[in-house]
């Protein structure tokens, strides 16, 4: 009787194996992506007629050198920051054709008309901190990002989303055409009701 | 004799080992594409600080980097401990952030050339001063569209 030997088993596919995991692993692997606080400079151009704009339609925030706080001329702390930038832009203390019919502030006199003409002014040292920078920066955002967020579910309760999720899977490329079509009206609706008017002076020289 | 002869010797036959390239191929291949790139070795210390309202930075082709902040530890008797600007592989003083943004956009793409974005990849320590003198000269050249590069995290952990 001739001695059987186990049959070898065929590795001819493994190769096929090996690139299907290989395309498999090469579509899935997303590699990560830097993030931060989009922000858009002013031109250079001289304004030589600068508008006018009322005391009490800025909102400033001062940071000094030892990284301290002043909001509108008072000493605060960063965690007051968003909500009293909040206060501020959602005022809507104007009468008239200033007034706003979304705001749910205060509607104090004494405070910003509405959010188009509210203007946020941010100052700072050429001592600050960086790190200090980036957290009003982000503070400040947030007071935005939080009333977008309101607004956008309100009128858009069916979509499931608030601004700032609807904004990023706007951006996002993997979304459909028809689909960002579908978004761009209701933000940049949203972005007309809460104008980003953030306000940078140049720092101090010292 | 029975029919059934008991096979002689458990031996087992040696297991193929012609698809190993393939395994080793295929793990090479998928280091070699998951791998970022760094595409210029970081001079200075950059710890990024923390924000937690960021918007993603897709599309790294419309993107181009500015690093800042204190020379790292190997070059900091050559450069001293004050923060630097570091474009592509050298450090830069402020008046060259402006021809640097000017050579990026022009090896662009012609349809990409304006909506580039300017990355700032600043260390948390550093002083506004620099960061404003930076931006002054990305406003001179036209680069407005900026990015604030940072960690995800609350913006407590910057407050120390």
């Amino acid at each position: 009787m001739a001695k059987r030997s186990a049959p070898e088993v065929n590795a001819g596919s493994m190769a096929d194996i090996a690139f299907l995991l290989l395309i498999f692993f090469l579509v899935t692997t997303t590699i990560e992506t830097d993030s931060g606080l989009n922000r858009k400079l002013p031109p250079m151009e001289e304004v030589i007629d600068p508008p006018i704009i009322k005391q009490k339609n800025i909102f400033t925030v001062v940071v000094n050198k030892n990284n301290q706080l002043l909001v509108e001329e008072d000493l605060s702390d960063i965690s007051e920051v968003r909500s009293l930038a909040v206060e501020f832009l959602d005022n809507g203390g104007g009468v008239g054709e200033d007034s706003c019919d979304y705001c749910q502030g205060k509607k104090d006199s004494s405070s910003s008309d509405n959010p188009e003409k509210a203007i946020i002014s941010l100052k700072n040292d050429r001592e600050t901190s960086y790190k200090v920078y980036i957290a009003v920066q982000n503070e400040l955002v947030a007071a935005y990002n939080e009333l977008r967020n309101r607004e956008y579910s309100r009128l858009n309760p069916m979509s499931g989303m608030n601004f700032v999720q609807a904004n990023s899977r706007y951006s996002d490329p993997r979304t459909s055409i028809s689909e960002k079509q579908k978004l761009k009206p209701q933000l940049s609706l949203v972005k007309s009701m809460y104008p980003q008017k953030l306000s940078e002076a140049e720092p101090n020289k010292n | 004799m029975s029919k059934f002869k008991k096979k002689k010797g458990g031996e087992l036959p040696a297991i193929s080992t012609a698809s190993l390239p393939d395994i080793v191929f295929m793990l090479l291949f998928f280091f070699m594409v998951a791998t970022v790139m760094r595409d210029s070795t970081l001079m200075v210390n950059n710890s990024l600080p923390a924000a937690d309202q960021i918007q993603k930075l897709d599309k790294k082709d419309r993107v181009m980097y500015i690093y800042a902040g204190k020379p790292s530890s190997r070059y900091e008797d050559k450069y001293g401990s004050s923060a630097r600007i570091q474009l592509n592989d050298k450090f830069a003083v402020v008046e060259e952030v402006g021809a640097f943004v000017l050579a990026e956009r022009a090896s662009k793409r012609q349809e990409l050339q304006n909506v580039l974005t300017t990355a700032l990849k600043v260390d948390g320590d550093t002083k506004m001063g620099l960061v404003s003198d930076i931006k002054q000269e990305l406003r001179k050249v036209n680069a407005l569209k900026l990015n604030y590069t940072t960690r995800i995290g609350d913006y407590t952990q910057n407050i120390d």
